[in-house]
């Protein structure tokens, strides 16, 4: 495959005129950290828009920032710091997970594979944080959507369609979004030698509570063994951890209250400032998987299911390891070496229905044969096939990374 | 307003259509066709247009809604939704030639799951019925739209409402886990649950404010929230609204984000006191409600910086909620500011678009020049935290010709929404009242290729036509290409 290099739009147009008018397959490319999650793109050109990059506004007091697809996160952070600025929904950096350098993941990357850290269990997700999009469609026209300011019901929301599409839908250029302060302090309560049953349980009394916890995660003995922070990986015992953030007297005075509320529940510890955030990128970055072989699913669940769901697919892979985040509603499992079809039975046999999982780190075989994404009913499949139509009628952009290809045009 | 023709072909088998209508639905009083009991759904909130259905029915199971659906696409009829009917934009208006599907009976409470942190209910719920259902354990469903009494959940997704917390706390969209929802074609889909970020493409995200166009809501799972440890109310009074708005940018630069930070005009300001005795000051310009919640401490460390910083932005009255009653009554004239309008014009058009917040002394000045040239009062209540302005234009439809001109008014306030980088409608929903505006904020290409999203969920284009869009395109239409004719424009891959 032929990478080309995005400098400016008019090559997106033009690119595109050239793919419909041959009916020609490209493969759309940010960063390119993520590009082992879904089918393998077959396509005899590429696009690579890491080079389209800058700020183009940022007006801290509105809250929102718009900038070019290939800005990379690391920037944008960067930017936002200085201003008392971040990005709330948290997004994680999968490079280091799928092979790739760190940082190197753009925003047009993450809004396209919709990621969201540990925060977004009351953040809310990438989707939602993204307000506008200017692009083109796989109909080689331009196209914009959303606008900048926060409240907007001005016809469908297609930044909703074109968040977690891949790139299968459109080609993001420009990408407008909300940014929130940053909290003066962040802290994190952590309580030892939780049995996994209790886990999910404690963590939604944390998040049920008044303390307002912003994250909630569970590392079992042996990931949090992995651990970089003595806190952490000292007692060789399982991690329930609780996010706290906010002004300094009121982070102190909610810590002080979660810490009260788990009196009893087993040994205690209070991660501070620095400690904090190293902990919550190590669990927003899958890191605990890092530099493993075999495949790796994220699943997510009704959080009262995780500890069923987890006795399920250890029950049928025993080497089978996990940890929780999003307060037991995001499962991540690290299937090993050799399972049939990378565990997708075992895995998605598990869920009864309730859920999905996606396969984040597989090979290019893996992917070939087995759904990346999960399988839909009919009636969904049928609507996915049509908007993928709409947007895409010639099936240009990214085939076959999401879902095989439809032929639908007869039903409409 | 000019609406799509009715079908004559339609109108002359209603007869047929009201006994096949019965032949689905078990109890044969669902089914209306009496003129009189159809009089009840002639219009929604946006009361100045009205129209009589064809056939309303009023079915009570999912499967008689898949049925009706499958018989209305099969027999060629339009079909118009309804919950409450209190959409401010139309968006529930009937069709002369559709039916009218009412979802009254859908009201019940189907799951309290504390486990989850979520309720799931009908469609038909109210808005405040869900808070109520769980307020006893100490949790709330936070989006509160002014008609929380009244309108419906399956309604509020449908739209995408907003409220006053919504700075905060998020629109509907924020706070919807999952739905179930019958398409034209009949099929029952489950989109979401009490998990997050349903996969594959959004479709739970795009039927989130798609005003009934692609699909009838049957179910709805909600997030719910602790409610908060305290609440405090604060009102800050300014002798202009421009150092109001200057005061709102700066709480929000400081890094605060309270739970509501709501505006009004000297107008709006002694209407509501008028008609609710709020202890609103009147000697001044624009006023500021701001709420906080969460911790006191928390809650006592905000206050102090926004008390340093509405000084420094020239505050003439500041004053804090001591009681949970005295917040209440903050809010009084807040929330019957439309109503306080009301007594004192025969009638009013709430306008809703939403702007970027820097360009408010812009758009607060050329407001009051078009006032001055159209010959009608307007008042101002602002959710000044997110942008979202809602003038009321002052007007009587007695007077002909005073409502075209109050529209004509109306729809250059929001022209200029749109001029200053904002939007038609930031939580009232396109409906027909903005239609014909869609123009102003979207090219022809982006409308039309927001319309092939229909004809995925719709093809036939049989759910709530006529509304949002200004034109109604064939979807055989909107799926030709126009690029391409077997010709290679570039016959070489192009080279950077």
């Amino acid at each position: 495959m032929q990478i080309n290099k995005i400098t400016e739009e008019q090559q997106i147009a033009d690119m595109l005129d050239w793919a419909l008018a041959g009916r020609h397959g490209l493969a759309i490319r940010g960063g390119g950290t993520k590009e082992g999650i879904g089918r393998p793109v077959t396509a005899e050109q590429g696009l690579d828009l890491s080079g389209l990059t800058g700020v183009e506004m940022y007006e801290p007091a509105e809250l929102v920032m718009k900038a070019k697809a290939g800005t990379t996160i690391s920037d944008v952070n960067a930017l936002l710091r200085q201003s008392g600025q971040r990005l709330a929904f948290d997004p994680p950096d999968y490079g280091p997970l799928l092979g790739h350098a760190a940082e190197a993941a753009t925003l047009g990357g993450i809004f396209s594979a919709n990621l969201s850290g540990s925060a977004r269990i009351k953040a809310g997700s990438a989707r939602d944080h993204l307000l506008g999009v200017q692009g083109f469609t796989g109909r080689a026209q331009a196209f914009q959507t959303g606008s900048r300011v926060m409240k907007n019901v001005t016809g469908y929301d297609l930044c909703k369609l074109v968040a977690g599409s891949y790139g299968t839908l459109a080609i993001a250029t420009s990408l407008t979004f909300k940014v929130l302060p940053r909290p003066e302090k962040t802290r994190t309560v952590l309580l030892y030698d939780v049995p996994l049953e209790m886990a999910q349980p404690l963590m939604t009394r944390g998040l049920s509570s008044v303390h307002d916890v912003a994250a909630a995660a569970y590392l079992p003995a042996d990931i949090a063994a992995q651990c970089d922070i003595d806190y952490v990986k000292g007692p060789g015992k399982a991690v329930l951890a609780l996010k706290i953030e906010g002004p300094g007297p009121s982070a102190e005075f909610r810590c002080a209250a979660i810490r009260e509320m788990l009196q009893g529940e087993g040994a205690l510890e209070e991660l501070h400032g620095m400690n904090s955030e190293t902990f919550w990128a190590f669990v927003k970055n899958v890191s605990p998987f890092v530099g493993t072989t075999g495949t790796i699913w994220k699943v997510s669940i009704p959080p009262a299911n995780a500890a069923k769901v987890i006795a399920d697919i250890l029950g049928k892979a025993p080497e089978a390891r996990y940890f929780l985040d999003w307060g037991g509603g995001l499962l991540w499992i690290a299937m090993p070496d050799g399972l049939e079809e990378g565990g997708d039975g075992v895995v998605r046999g598990a869920l009864s229905g309730a859920g999905h999982a996606t396969l984040i780190r597989g090979s290019s075989d893996l992917r070939q044969k087995i759904a990346p994404f999960q399988p839909q009913p009919e009636a969904i499949r049928k609507i996915t096939a049509r908007i993928k139509d709409g947007f895409d009628p010639e099936n240009i952009l990214n085939p076959g990374r999401m879902y095989e290809h439809e032929d639908v045009k007869a039903s409409i | 307003m000019l609406m799509p023709k009715p079908n004559a072909d339609v109108l002359a088998k209603r007869d047929e259509l009201v006994a096949g209508l019965r032949r689905i639905v078990a109890d044969a009083d669902a089914v209306i066709d009496d003129k009189d009991d159809l009089r009840a759904f002639e219009c929604d909130g946006l009361s100045a247009y009205r129209q009589l259905p064809m056939i309303a029915v009023l079915p009570s199971t999912v499967s008689e809604i898949s049925d009706i659906l499958k018989f209305c696409k099969a027999e060629g009829v339009n079909v118009v939704p309804r919950g409450a009917g209190t959409s401010l934009s139309g968006g529930a208006l009937p069709l002369a030639d559709g039916v009218l599907l009412g979802l009254g009976k859908f009201n019940r409470i189907l799951e309290i799951d504390y486990d989850n942190r979520c309720v799931v209910a009908q469609p038909g719920v109210t808005n405040l019925a869900i808070t109520d259902a769980v307020k006893s354990d100490g949790f709330y469903y936070a989006p509160d739209p002014s008609s929380q009494i009244a309108c419906t959940i399956g309604g509020n997704v449908a739209e995408n409402s907003g409220g006053v917390h919504c700075l905060k706390y998020g629109l509907t969209t924020h706070n919807v886990l999952g739905i179930e929802m019958v398409t034209m074609d009949g099929d029952i889909i489950r989109l979401g649950g009490k998990h997050l970020d349903a996969e594959g493409y959004d479709l739970l995200g795009v039927m989130t404010g798609s005003e009934g166009l692609l699909g009838v809501i049957t179910e709805v799972t909600v997030r719910i929230l602790r409610s908060p440890e305290h609440i405090s109310a604060q009102l800050i009074g300014f002798p202009s609204g421009e150092q109001a708005g200057d005061c709102v940018g700066k709480i929000i630069g400081a890094g605060i984000i309270p739970a509501g930070m709501e505006m009004m005009d000297r107008y709006a300001i002694h209407a509501a006191e008028e008609f609710c005795h709020a202890g609103y000051p009147l000697d001044v310009e624009a006023l500021l409600i701001v709420e906080l919640d969460g911790p006191e401490v928390e809650i006592a460390y905000y206050q102090t910086q926004i008390d340093k910083i509405a000084k420094d932005c020239g505050a003439t009255v500041s004053r804090i909620s001591e009681t949970e009653e005295e917040r209440m009554t903050f809010w009084a004239g807040r929330k019957a500011a439309f109503p306080a309008v009301g007594r004192i014009s025969p009638d009013y058009m709430c306008m809703d678009g939403t702007i970027p917040r820097g360009a408010l002394p812009k758009v607060l000045a050329r407001m009051n020049e078009l006032s001055k040239q159209y010959g009608l009062r307007v008042a101002n209540v602002f959710h000044a935290g997110d942008g979202n302005l809602h003038p009321l234009i002052l007007f009587d439809a007695n007077n002909p010709g005073e409502l075209e001109k109050c529209e004509a008014f109306g729809a250059d306030i929001l022209k200029l929404c749109v001029e200053v980088g904002g939007v038609l409608t930031g939580e009232h929903g396109v409906g027909i009242e903005k239609r014909d505006l869609m123009g102003e904020m979207f090219s022809e290409d982006d409308l039309k290729q927001q319309q092939r999203l229909k004809c995925a969920f719709d093809p036939d284009g049989r759910l709530n036509p006529g509304k949002v869009f200004p034109v109604l395109h064939r979807c055989a239409e909107l799926g030709k290409m126009h690029v391409h004719n077997g010709e290679l424009p570039f016959p070489d891959i192009p080279r950077f």
